[in-house]
């Protein structure tokens, strides 16, 4: 088997804690693993990425080529759309609704709806919204995860064990909060993933 | 031992550990900054006693290592590429006196320039310096190389260039680890003047460096890190050094090439391997991340042999950083792209966070500056560089660390007064300093602005050596104190703020402004950790 999968978000969103949780689940499948991310100036705000790749064979390149991508997970509407030319044809985006706005020229919601859309397949989830239903908004990434789960080729029970090992830590309440969040996004995917 | 999972840097780290190190001395850098910052929460350091503190410039962590080698110990100094520009005084001696512990300089590159200003190729300075080069290709040979470099640079009595890039730095794998070594003890050189570089001596050490170069060559030859891989088609050998054998790689998904390959990970370059790959082959490519380093040697000056191909032809982009679809390009293959970018999607360009102090310290210089017209505040690097971009567009120029000041002496040397220097902490106390004191010597009419966020920030809040001392630095070069001018830059001081350096900017002769305010990144994180404790 093999995942190649982009996460895309903003310096600051968190976006390497889904790495960390989907790493950890790989790890723990005993399959290998790259994860390219983007450390430095860019964390200011500005666009970042990670690409992960996961696969039963040992793993090349720590980049993705292009359209190869089978997954992008973009925790906000308009980052996803910037690695389209990585997506493979038959690739999913998942991505979450609520923008990330702090550029003046931040586009309508609409116009990025439109073209997420036009992804042939695609997830479009309200992700905060969902989070904060299961108990705490920043649950967001971890709902993100749960949703795109459902098109990662790793048991479901591997990535709630990650989660478990990852949060583990900060207590009991913290983890069974993450963990219904991950469940409710899993769950929004297997009722509107089209 | 179960695999890690591990950064490029963060295996370079783990290897130094388990191969015996005893001190890493080091300046942040993107993307060089993680191989400290893990030595430094890594438990088993703090019980090997390992020396782990951040210096105030690459110069100094340099010269800190080949100490730490006089003394009999292993060291590593580690920073990012242009770093090495600010040790190569150190650096380049290092290699005539060679070492007595083991030495290991790590230099990461930035091709494409993710985070920096140029995007030299530290290999250079390794041919300069005539040290062997270790230039890993993934996250195990990072953890590998680093564990054996100690024992490479003893045996070969010079210091060693571990050379990264950008994409390994940053990219995580599993890595196996090996067995702890102990570290070395107190020894002095046996030749009680090795290190003394008096002319004499130091003619004696070169020579003994010219006549070492046949045995670094051997050791390439020899070493496990440089592969020759048989392939049926001779019509062309290939040769890649570093990660950019993944690239090469990932177009074949059974990994199964099928032209001769020379994978190069240890340098010098591999005299036999490269000449049989050449004599056995029509024509060449030459695969590297960097500059065409191995390239211009294969070609030579004439460029009379066979055809070689790579970035100097342009059958690879001759800047910038590789990946899969560009050497899928050169070898002839073709390959898709899925959809391209709609154009609702708009640049994303980092700035400086909400409540920054830099933001108020721009607003400030900005409203203050309005009399006399823009085009006069140089300025340095860290995340302050971001004043560059709107809506600030406060300043001028960002060239090498600490040059804001020297630049603005030299412009008002030519008559631009007043001009401005904006100059983070950090990057004051790393080479600010000696700038002032040729602005005081001279009292040249510059305002400098030392915008102290009490953290070297751009790189992820690491400690600044000038924390809590700006002051008495400035007076100690020669400030006058009652030109040395704390402010405090929040929205409500706008207006003093900005008096405070209007009149610094009617004055005659240096004065200093140090807005202080911590970063709020710095801050945030010491609040969680206070309340934790």
């Amino acid at each position: 088997m093999k995942n190649d999968i982009i996460l895309a978000g903003v310096g600051g969103q968190g976006i390497l804690s889904i790495a960390a949780a989907i790493g950890m689940a790989s790890v723990n499948s005993n399959l290998h693993i790259k994860q390219a991310e983007v450390h430095g100036m860019s964390q200011r705000g500005g666009d970042v990425q990670s690409h992960l790749r996961i696969s039963d064979q040992p793993i090349a390149s720590d980049l993705i080529p292009a359209g190869k991508t089978d997954l992008i997970i973009s925790v906000e509407p308009m980052e996803g759309l910037r690695y389209l030319p990585f997506l493979a044809p038959n690739g999913w985006l998942v991505t979450n609704t609520t923008p990330f706005n702090n550029i003046p020229d931040y586009p309508e919601t609409d116009a990025l709806m439109g073209e997420i859309k036009k992804v042939k397949n695609h997830v479009a989830i309200d992700a905060d919204t969902i989070a904060k239903e299961a108990g705490s908004s920043r649950a967001s990434n971890i709902v993100m995860l749960g949703a795109a789960s459902l098109f990662l080729d790793i048991p479901f029970e591997k990535i709630e064990e990650g989660i478990k090992q990852l949060f583990g830590r900060k207590g009991e309440e913290i983890v069974e909060l993450n963990l219904k969040a991950l469940r409710a996004g899993r769950e929004f995917s297997e009722k509107n993933k089209s | 031992m179960n695999k890690q999972l591990l950064l490029g840097d963060e295996a370079i780290a783990q290897g130094a550990i388990d191969g015996g190190l005893s001190g890493i001395y080091a300046y942040p850098g993107t993307p060089s900054t993680e191989i400290m910052e893990y030595i430094q929460g890594s438990k088993q350091a703090a019980e090997l006693n390992i020396h782990r503190k951040w210096s105030a410039n690459e110069k100094t962590a340099m010269e800190a290592a080949i100490g730490m080698s006089y003394a009999g110990k292993r060291a590593m100094v580690c920073f990012k590429h242009v770093g090495l520009n600010v040790a190569a005084d150190a650096f380049i001696n290092a290699s005539i006196t060679g070492v007595n512990g083991g030495l290991v300089v790590v230099s990461a590159d930035d091709p494409s320039m993710h985070s920096s200003q140029n995007e030299q190729d530290s290999r250079f300075y390794a041919k300069f310096a005539m040290i062997p080069i270790l230039e890993p290709s993934n996250q195990q040979e990072a953890y590998d190389m680093t564990y054996h470099a100690f024992e490479l640079s003893e045996k070969l009595n010079v210091p060693v260039l571990l050379r990264i890039t950008t994409r390994l730095a940053h990219s995580r794998a599993d890595v196996q680890r090996k067995e702890t070594k102990k570290q070395n003890g107190i020894k002095l050189p046996s030749n009680p003047r090795q290190f003394v570089l008096l002319p004499a001596i130091a003619k004696k050490n070169y020579k003994g460096l010219l006549q070492q170069q046949p045995a670094m060559e051997e050791e390439s030859n020899k070493s496990t890190f440089n592969t020759f891989i048989n392939g049926k088609n001779t019509d062309m050998g290939i040769i890649t050094t570093g990660i950019a054998y993944n690239y090469l790689m990932e177009n074949y998904p059974d990994r199964n090439c099928p032209y001769p390959v020379v994978k190069i990970s240890q340098y010098p370059i591999p005299r036999k391997m490269v000449t049989e790959l050449y004599n056995s082959c029509k024509s060449l490519l030459i695969i590297e991340e960097g500059y065409p380093i191995v390239e211009d040697a294969m070609k030579g000056f004439m460029n009379i042999g066979k055809p070689i191909h790579g970035r100097l032809d342009g059958t690879l982009p001759r800047d910038g950083e590789l990946n899969p679809n560009i050497v899928a390009k050169a070898l002839g293959l073709s390959f898709t792209e899925g959809q391209p970018v709609p154009d609702v999607v708009k640049n994303r360009p980092p700035s400086l966070c909400q409540g920054c102090s830099h933001r108020d310290v721009y607003a400030d210089l900005n409203e203050a500056m309005k009399d006399y017209g823009t085009g006069r505040v140089l300025a340095d690097i860290g995340c302050y560089t971001l004043g560059a971009l709107p809506p600030f567009n406060a300043i001028n120029s960002c060239v090498d660390m600490g040059a804001s000041i020297t630049m603005a002496k030299g412009a008002a040397d030519a008559g631009l007064v007043p001009a401005v220097a904006v100059i983070g902490d950090s990057t004051f106390t790393h080479s600010g300093m000696t700038g002032l004191l040729d602005a005081v010597i001279e009292n040249t009419p510059i305002t400098i602005i030392i915008s102290d966020n009490s953290t070297t920030g751009m790189t992820g809040g690491q400690d600044s050596s000038a924390t809590g001392k700006i002051v008495q630095i400035c007076q100690g070069i020669g400030v006058k104190p009652e030109h040395i001018r704390v402010i405090t830059p929040l929205k409500k001081n706008h207006e003093d703020n900005v008096k405070v350096m209007k009149e610094e900017l009617a004055y005659n002769g240096v004065s200093v402004i140090i807005p202080q305010r911590e970063c709020i990144q710095t801050a945030a994180r010491r609040k969680k950790m206070e309340k934790k404790q």
